[in-house]
């Protein structure tokens, strides 16, 4: 028998010692390198302990429950490790060990090299309350964990808070996070109700229990109070503001696992609270889905920031696995579980690739940002030669979240792609025409993500340094490049040995639909992933590997035989005969998604401005400034009125915010009157 | 087993040889119908060979991405056609990847090339790449359209499945979705072969170029292996067109009567397509850039339709 429960509690105590042990060091002013290494391993062992808990729990089948009375009503400190909640806490320490790894390279620079010990708390708090957040069984607990995430990212988010780009993302982030959670607590509320009960298992199924509009309501609330953090669009404004401005490690965490809490909550609600749901919700999840994808590529591919680049490719893989859930809703509400389980399988995979590759690329960008001190596209090149490592892992992450083969991502969205094709069969009339243009606009997405990725590496680490920063980077430390290297394995190996994860999921389609799928989606000795059978479709990601290494020797075949004493001389590029080839001629990020952006152009409202200074003719220019920018769309048309909106509001309110405290006691007194008086019926 | 690898080394040879075959009876019946002499059937071949005989330059910017790309372009490439029926029904490989991985490997091939081209750090490398990622883009959607046609009308994405399901139904290519669908897919081959009117494969001005600015810098064994590749990536398209909407003739087995009827067959199908792309790119001129999209948006609107048509004729 697998120790779930004791490795289970021994990673919780280990992140809550290592936060107290972070927290004393910074008020004993201990600032010492060792500090943050520790701590980090620390954070290591943590994630390594619940990692194994994890695993044992997804591999017996086991599920263990516990809780502590905590003396107030509703609230129970419970926590179940169940299927679903052993798969996130999977993902997350599985993403925690790398990344804990990685910081003990990255915290001997950087701001938050300043203050380790305080860096080191928050973090392993933050640790701590995601676990809780993937395994509490209590509504209250689980929103109380909920906030605490919420928090402990803003502080991380803010380490370098004296830039003011920092402190303004994180207010976005705080705020959006609460708006975020209100809405949450009305919809848990509004089940809760039903139920009657705060207890995960009560609320089973009671989605049903609630009349049509309540549950509609219910459902509404909380679909869009999960999506603000999942950052599905156009509730996705704070995720590019505040993920490019925290610390590396923390961004990599930020977008591969705090926003997975989202869509945690979201697999929870749809699949476990509600067992079935009308037919315009699961529509709803995968118009978002479908949304968020496309839009969140091609805000990316305008992007020169590669950190702002790579928070915007966040929303478009949340888009991605939306539309695995959205097409899984309405295959259950037509009554195909098989087909269901096989959406929610793509779904849910997506989701741990995506952790996967999106940590991976962030901390390569930590990696480069550090190595050539700018977050700036424009200002990079030829890093290749002097990060060699780095380059090699990002360029492992930007094939797997291109969904090229044969690594995770196009596993994933491979399911997503049979998800979609069987729902032209499977659903009557119209309904059955969103599934083909959707698998479309996921083909568009998925090649935009492929352009938009040739242009974030190619740029970076291609061709020439365009500043003196990128001329003279260098290569991270060890502990850095040991953490990717964790990563870009995992990539190879949830791609080539997808055949043997597969069966994670069986029990998790279970609770969901009492079907387990995993069984028919592989075939063929474990060789063969399939689309339900192996008539609908195959493909082994493996045996595809295999066959592009044995074909490598039809071209080394004939370079032996024909051009092996062929003279191979190396030579400058062709500069049309100009004096040298400099970095000024090469092709820029702006330049690489100029044809992207005048296509799109009725999206983006690109603007530019060209200011040519000449002495005697127009034609011979001295001196070109060019500037360019598209229109943030959501933020002035949405977001811009909302504000004002509350503003005015605001001010109207200030009326009754006098300060005075009695005023303040006769509020709170006549709340409790009119409580007692409507509150309290029986 | 010893068959199965037989057929895969029959394929690999097949795709080998004719690819360039396909290229070069293109040039010379183009130069044909303009009354010119042309290169000669056989021209591709000799390149090939003086190309890999030939010494190289490598630019002093390439990285090991640069000397990667054109093995990897080819070798994805050739995979791919192993996926896809051409002489008999089943395709050596069809049951580990279908129709999607084809897509897919033609991808990834795409993605090197794209970085290859910015590796040299010339303006024009970077042009093709910029141009070349932006089209096969918006091609995309118009292509997986199709590709969901066939795939939903067979019930498979294995194209060895589908070419089978087409070979029962001998006029299924009748069927309005199935008119509509090659029309997109034809819109498709078009423009991801460079094809005029969305690219000249023959221009001299590395303005106009777009897949041509890409491999400007490669030369030597290097540009013949992505040559051979871009003429492989052709007869895959063009076997996909041929053999899934236009599957008789094809052998179940590999009895030598009926696989030579099927090579004859395929051959002449094959002859059929090239006349109609050669015809296509005689008759139009050159698209602006910006205009390939509306080009393409009308083969994203075949696509939807031919599968509307699926779910209203039910074929």
């Amino acid at each position: 028998m697998w120790p779930i429960r004791e490795l289970y509690s021994a990673g919780l105590l280990v992140y809550a010692i290592a936060a107290l042990a972070g927290l004393s060091a910074y008020l004993r002013k201990t600032h010492a390198a060792w500090v943050a290494s520790w701590l980090c391993y620390a954070s290591l062992t943590g994630a390594a302990l619940e990692f194994f808990a994890s695993v044992g729990a997804l591999a017996t089948g086991a599920e263990f429950n516990w809780s502590l009375p905590s003396g107030i009503p509703f609230l129970h400190y419970g926590v179940r490790l169940d299927p679903l909640s052993a798969f996130f806490n999977l993902t997350l320490s599985l993403l925690g060990a790398c990344v804990a790894v990685y910081s003990v390279g990255y915290l001997k620079h950087g701001v938050a090299h300043r203050r380790p010990g305080l860096f080191c708390c928050f973090f392993n708090l933050m640790l701590l309350a995601l676990t809780l957040v993937f395994t509490a069984s209590n509504v209250v607990f689980f929103l109380i964990a909920w906030e605490l995430v919420v928090v402990t990212s803003y502080f991380l988010v803010v380490t370098d808070h004296e830039s003011e780009e920092t402190r303004e993302g994180g207010m976005l982030y705080m705020l959006m996070s609460r708006a975020g959670t209100g809405l949450m607590f009305v919809g848990f509320l509004l089940l809760a109700t039903a139920a009657g009960s705060m207890e995960f298992q009560a609320l089973h199924g009671s989605g049903e229990k609630l009349s049509p509009g309540v549950g509609a309501a219910a459902f509404l609330l909380l679909f869009f109070g999960f999506g603000v953090k999942a950052g599905i669009i156009p509730l996705h404004i704070w995720l590019p503001a505040a993920h490019p401005v925290a610390p590396s490690n923390v961004s990599a965490l930020m977008s591969g696992i705090v926003i997975k809490t989202g869509i945690y909550g979201m697999a929870r609600v749809f699949f476990d609270f509600y067992g079935n749901t009308p037919v315009w919700a699961g529509m709803l999840v995968l118009v978002a889905g479908v949304v968020s994808a496309l839009l969140g590529v091609l805000y990316a591919l305008m992007e020169h920031d590669l950190k702002r680049l790579l928070a915007y490719h966040s929303i478009e893989n949340i888009g991605i696995i939306l539309m695995g859930f959205g097409s899984a809703m309405l295959f259950r509400s037509f009554g195909h579980p098989q087909l269901a389980a096989l959406a929610l399988v793509a779904g849910l995979f997506h989701t741990l690739n995506h952790g996967v590759f999106k940590c991976l690329l962030f901390l390569g960008a930590g990696s480069v940002l550090q190595g050539a001190g700018t977050r700036n596209m424009e200002e990079m090149g030829g890093l290749i030669r002097r990060m060699p490592w780095t380059a090699l892992f990002f360029l492992i992450g930007a094939i797997a979240i291109s969904g090229l083969p044969p690594l995770n991502g196009f596993v994933s969205e491979w399911f997503t792609y049979q998800g979609l094709l069987a729902g032209f069969g499977a659903t009557p009339t119209l309904t059955r025409m969103a599934f083909p243009i959707a698998g479309a606009l996921l083909a568009l997405t998925a090649a935009l993500a492929a352009a938009c990725f040739v242009k974030a590496f190619g740029i970076t680490f291609l061709a020439l340094p365009r500043s003196e920063n990128a001329e003279s980077a260098i290569e991270s430390p060890i502990s850095m490049q040991i953490g990717m290297a964790g990563l870009a394995a995992t990539c190879v190996a949830l791609g080539l040995g997808a055949t043997w994860f597969i069966p994670v999921f069986a029990p998790i389609t279970q609770n969901a639909f009492g079907v387990q799928i995993s069984g028919q989606l592989v075939a063929g000795n474990g060789l063969l992933l399939t689309a339900g059978s192996l008539h609908n479709g195959s493909v082994s990601p493996l045996v595809l590997a295999i066959a592009l290494l044995g074909l490598a020797g039809v071209p080394l075949a004939m370079w032996f035989v024909l051009g092996r004493k062929s003279p191979r001389t190396i030579g400058p590029t062709w500069d049309c005969g100009l004096p040298g080839l400099t970095a000024a001629n090469e092709y820029t990020a702006t330049a690489f998604s100029k044809p992207l952006r005048m296509i799109f152009g009725a999206l983006f409202r690109p603007r530019r401005e060209i200011q040519a200074e000449f002495d005697v003719s127009p034609y011979y220019p001295k001196a070109i400034r060019f500037a360019s920018e598209i229109q943030p769309t959501f933020e002035t048309h949405i977001y811009e009125p909302l504000r004002v909106g509350i503003l005015a509001i605001a001010a109207r309110m200030r009326k009754i915010q006098t300060g005075s405290i009695h005023a303040y006691l006769a509020y709170i007194f006549v709340t409790l009157i009119l409580l007692l008086i409507f509150g309290v019926r029986e | 087993m010893i068959e199965y690898t037989l057929s895969i080394l029959v394929h690999l040879a097949l795709v080998l040889l004719l690819s360039p075959l396909v290229t070069g009876f293109n040039r010379t019946f183009k130069a044909r119908v303009q009354t010119r002499r042309g290169p000669g059937l056989f021209q591709p071949y000799r390149d090939l060979y003086k190309l890999l005989r030939k010494g190289m330059v490598i630019p002093e910017t390439a990285s090991w991405i640069f000397t990667a790309t054109p093995f990897i372009l080819f070798v994805t490439t050739l995979l791919a056609s192993l996926l896809i029926p051409s002489v008999t029904a089943q395709a050596p490989l069809s049951l580990f990847g279908g129709v999607l991985a084809v897509v897919y490997l033609l991808a990834l091939g795409r993605f090197f090339l794209a970085l290859g081209g910015l590796d040299t750090g010339s303006s024009f490398g970077g042009l093709g790449s910029s141009r070349e990622m932006t089209i096969s883009a918006i091609a995309e959607p118009a292509l997986m359209l199709a590709v969901f046609t066939v795939a939903i009308g067979a019930g498979s994405t294995n194209l060895s499945i589908v070419a089978q399901a087409g070979l029962s139904q001998s006029w299924r290519f009748l069927a309005p979705s199935q008119m509509l669908a090659f029309a997109a897919l034809f819109i498709v081959l078009i423009a991801e072969t460079g094809r005029i009117p969305v690219d000249n494969p023959a221009t001299h001005l590395e303005l106009t170029m777009i897949h041509e600015a890409m491999i400007l810098e490669y030369s030597g064994p290097y540009l013949a292996l992505i040559e051979w590749a871009a003429a492989i990536k052709q007869l895959v398209l063009m076997t996909i067109l041929v053999n899934v909407f236009f599957p008789f003739g094809l052998s179940p087995d590999w009895s030598p009567v009926p696989v030579l009827i099927s090579l004859g067959l395929f051959l002449f199908k094959l002859l059929l397509l090239s006349i109609i792309v050669a015809l296509v790119e005689v008759t139009n001129a050159k698209m602006r850039l910006f205009r390939v999209p509306e080009l393409l948006a009308i083969g994203f609107v075949l696509g939807a339709l031919a599968l509307v048509s699926t779910f209203l004729f039910q074929g």
